[in-house]
Order: structure tokens, then sequence, then C-alpha cells
């Protein structure tokens, strides 16, 4: 070869090979992890005061998949409503009207500012503070007349005081999100012709989604284990249930892995679905979108016989 | 026989304590192809988007198409418009701007017919039809699945130049087209742009490109500190500056 390269018999530059460097401190932690693993593992499971038995015994109890049900309806309903009023109170939030963005910050503040069990236990007795409901004009006439104790009952105390803390993080979510749009985009728009509400729902959030699912996602998982709360309010949720059950037979530790179980599988759920939601709204932002799980496993077993050398 | 499509008297507009135009008066007749000159900070911008209400003066009077620009005149009294008929008013004149803004969410093609399904209720079909000729006719006939994020600079900035043309605009502002593109990509840009000048397209286009001012411009405008130093035909005011200002700002960008 004229330019002196060193090339294989296609022509191609033979690639490097080298010695690597060794790496023992890397070989030193490995050992530890490993070996404390195998302690964990052969204590859980040699232990006999485990009683995995009792465990699958109650894993498909009814009355744990009674309480998961509660558990996942109240996480689905409260979020619901978070993000809604949390879409609502950003949008508050950034109007120029004073009034308007003055009540949105402070319900912020009062709803971020006070424990969400104390939110929940203080929506539980809140017949005690207006034992009627009217609805009407206000200081005018009213047309509906409701008890607030058969108007809320435990569930509904459940959902408004999850339901109102989080509409309380999930604005300062949107409004992270609607910030972080360029303003070109809002000017482009505009000068289209398209009206601010018009704006704001086909360009700004759609592209304000990427900023604002990430947290959103986490706020769901963390929404799943805080409704364990709702238990001290008397709603049948998964800990209630399980409560329940070991408030009878003694077997706490028992229960409390069925449920982290269950736990564990719904946030599992909740990792793969926000995965795919992200990839979704990433599109644009992106020159080729990360290949989805099963994409990367085909890629893995299909390039997995032309590696070379390898490990 | 109808009056100008641009016609600015004394507009003033002023940010907080800075006064960015002092005093504009310009006229803009239809089909007519004028290029704002100037250094940074002169206002050109500003004007721009004054034209289309993005910015609102405080004094002075601007008009697009004998309609006042944001107001309408009642008697001796100006009463502000709703957002709405702003908005329709918006839909009439066209506007690329120097970092295209295009939406990064949608294709080329949704791109282009975006404003037309929402904001004029052309069906979705017809929209598409359309925006494929339009994206056809700057040369991007191919692209129209693509995002924008899988285009060049020139290309981006040519979908924007569609997008703003499937309105059907009476007038197009163009906000230094080229300026944030590669020096290789800028050709592509112009020729779209004199091709719609050819087309009889009333234009307003701040730019940095002399050659384009010379060739395509009917009328140049020299601005700077906020008011117009002189305006008149490319040859007289590129070729023949009156002012010292003038002189030197083009001995300096050719």
């Amino acid at each position: 070869m004229p330019s002196g390269e060193v090339t294989d018999i296609e022509g191609r530059p033979e690639d490097i090979r080298a010695v690597p460097v060794r790496r023992p401190g890397r070989w030193i932690a490995a050992a530890i992890v490993l070996v404390l693993a195998v302690v964990v593992v052969h204590s859980v499971v040699s232990n006999p005061r485990f009683e995995w038995s009792v465990v699958g015994h109650y894993l498909f109890d009814e009355r744990i998949l009674e309480g998961l049900r509660v558990t996942l309806e109240l996480t689905v309903i409260a979020m619901a409503l978070g993000i809604a009023l949390g879409v609502v109170m950003a949008i508050m939030r950034l109007s120029p009207n004073p009034l308007v963005s003055g009540g949105s910050w402070l319900y912020i503040w009062f709803f971020r500012g006070t424990p969400v069990l104390v939110q929940l236990i203080f929506w539980y007795n809140i017949a005690a503070l207006y034992p009627k409901f009217n609805l009407g004009v206000p200081f005018g006439p009213a047309f509906v007349h409701a008890n607030a104790n058969t108007l809320i009952k435990s569930f509904t105390a459940a959902i408004l005081g999850l339901g109102l803390n989080e509409g309380a993080y999930m604005a300062e979510i949107v409004r992270a999100g609607i910030i972080s749009v360029d303003e070109g985009q809002t000017l482009a728009a505009q000068s289209l012709g398209l009206t601010r509400l018009q704006t704001m729902r086909r360009i700004v959030l759609p592209q304000a989604m990427r900023v604002i699912i990430p947290p959103t996602g986490n706020e769901t998982i963390s929404m799943l284990k805080t409704t364990s709360l709702v238990s001290v309010i008397a709603v049948g949720d998964l800990t209630y249930a399980a409560g329940n059950i070991y408030s009878l037979n003694f077997k706490t530790i028992q229960l409390l892995i069925v449920i982290s179980g269950w736990y564990l599988l719904c946030t599992s759920v909740l990792y793969v679905g926000q995965y795919y939601l992200e990839r979704y709204f990433a599109r644009g932002a992106a020159r080729e979108l990360s290949p989805t799980a099963f994409q990367r496993m085909r890629a893995g077993w299909l390039s997995f016989g032309h590696h070379e050398g390898g490990i | 026989m109808s009056g100008p499509m641009v016609k600015a008297e004394a507009v003033h507009k002023r940010f907080g304590h800075l006064e960015v135009l002092k005093g504009i008066n310009l006229e803009v007749r239809a089909g007519e192809v004028m290029c704002l000159l100037g250094p940074s900070g002169s206002g050109k911008s500003t004007f721009l988007r004054c034209i289309n209400h993005l910015e609102k003066i405080n004094s002075g009077r601007l008009s697009v198409d004998g309609e006042l620009v944001g107001y309408r005149q009642v008697g001796d009294k100006l009463h502000e418009l709703r957002e709405s008929e702003v908005a329709r008013k918006r839909a009439g004149i066209g506007m690329v701007f120097q970092h295209f803004n295009l939406f990064p969410h949608m294709t080329a093609l949704d791109n282009v017919t975006c404003a037309p399904v929402r904001v004029k209720k052309v069906p979705r079909a017809d929209a598409r039809a359309r925006a494929q000729e339009l994206l056809a006719r700057v040369g991007l006939a191919e692209k129209a699945g693509a995002y924008p994020a899988q285009l060049s600079g020139g290309q981006q900035q040519r979908v924007a130049i569609a997008r703003a043309l499937a309105m059907e605009p009476k007038l197009m502002l163009f906000d230094e087209p080229t300026s944030a593109l590669d020096p290789e990509l800028v050709g592509d840009v112009l020729q779209a742009m004199q091709q719609l000048a050819r087309d009889g397209m009333t234009m307003i286009v701040v730019t940095h490109e002399m050659g384009f001012a010379r060739e395509v411009a009917d009328t140049v405008v020299f601005m700077d500190g906020g008011v117009v130093l002189e305006s008149g035909r490319p040859a007289d005011v590129l070729g023949h500056p009156r002012h010292e200002r003038t002189r030197s700002f083009l001995s300096k960008v050719l």
C-alpha cells in the first residue's frame, strides 16, 4: 500500500489489537458484591421464619386482590385529578392577571406546604366543619343540598386528599414544561393566526410533554405508594387489607412481603409505560428514536453471531 | 387603484424606557419587495413584528392593506381588537424567522398543514395536497415526512416559507431568514425567496444579504437608531449612499 496503512484482505484498515489494562479494583469490588448477594439470598431462603408458604398462600388471597383493586383505582383517579388540576393551575400561574396567577400560587403554597396525611384526615372530617353542602348562587339561593357525611365517604375523602395535593405538585411540573418550550414557537404559531388557546394546546403543550412526562411518571409511582396512607381513614386499599389480615393471624412480615411484591409489580409496569410514553413524545426531538426494549433485544440476538473477538 | 399594502406613519415603540422605534414613516406598495438594512439594534426586527401585531406600537399609525394593525377606528376613538380578530389578521400575513421556529414535534408536511386546518378550517385532505405542492415549490417534495431535526437549516427555512405560504398571505415578512444558515445553504433559501418575489408577492425582508437586496428588492431602506436614514432604489442607496452612517455601514458589510 502506498500510504503504508495496515489493511486486511478486503482492503479495510485493520482493527487495533492491544492488551487491555488490568483492573484489579474492579474485580475485588465485584467479588464483594457477589459474596454479599449470596449471603442475603442464602439467609432469605434458609431462614424458616420467613414462612414462604404463608406468603404464597396469601399472595392471591381475595382480600389482598380486592385491596390491590382499590389501590389501583385510587392511584388512577387521584393522578387524573392531579394532572387535570395541575394543567389548569400551571396555565393560571402563567396568566398576566395577578388575581388569577395569585390564586394559583396560593393553592400551590397551601397544598404543597401541608402534609398529605393531614389533608387526608382533614377531608375525612370535613363534616365537622361543613355539615351540609349547598350548591347554588354564592350568598344567594341554593339548588342542591347534600349532607357532608353522606357525600364525602372515606373513598371520596381519599380522592380529594390525594388529588388536590397531587395537583399542586403537578402544577409546578407542568409550569416547568411550558416554560421550557422556546418562545419562538409561540411567535411562529401566533404569526400563523393560531389563537392563544390553540397555540397552548397544539404547539406548546405537546412539546412541554417531553419535560413533563419523566417527573409525572415519578409522581405516579410515588402516588401508588402514597395511597397506602389512606388506610388511616379506613379505605380498604392494599395496605389496609394486609393490616386486617395480620391483625388476626399475626403473620405481619409475611403479609408485608405479599403487598410489597404487589407494589413492586405495579411500579415495574409503570416504569415500562413511562419508557414508551417518553419515546412517543420524543418524536422530532431526536434524529432517531431510541430502540424499544424488544428492538434492542432483537438487535442483540442478531448481532451476537457477528461479534469479532468480543469480551 | 388600491392604496399601499403597508403604511407606517410616525410609528414609535418603547420597551420600558428604551425607545426602539423613533418615528418610522414608510410605505410598501402591493407587489413590492422592500429590504430593510441596518446594524443590529436599529429596530428593523421590532418594526417587522409590529406589522403583524406581535409587538404593540406606542404611538403613530400602522396599517396593512388599508386596515389599522391591532385597532379599529370608530369616530376618532381607537378600540383594541379582540384576540380572535388579531389572530384572523395575522393569518393573512406570513412571517419567516431567523431561527425557522418550525414545530419540532410535527413532520414537515404537518408543519405546513397545521395552520390551514386549525385556523382556516380547510379539509385535511385539501390542506395536505396543497402542502405537497408548496413543499415541491421550495424543492422539498421528498422531505414531507421528515421531522425538522432531520433537515438541514436551509431545508428547515424553506419548509418555514412553505408553512407561511400555506395561509395564502397577501404580505410576507422575513426576519433575517438566512442569518442562522451555513454559507453554502443560503443560496437555496434566497432562490426560493426570489421565486416568490417574481410571482408578485409583497415582501418586507430584514437582511444582511446585500446581493439579494441589490438584485431582488424594489426599495432598500436603511435604518439606524430607530429611524429611517434613507430609502430608495437599491442602486441609489447601495451605490450612492447620501448619509455618512450608511456609507460606513455598507463599507463594513460589502
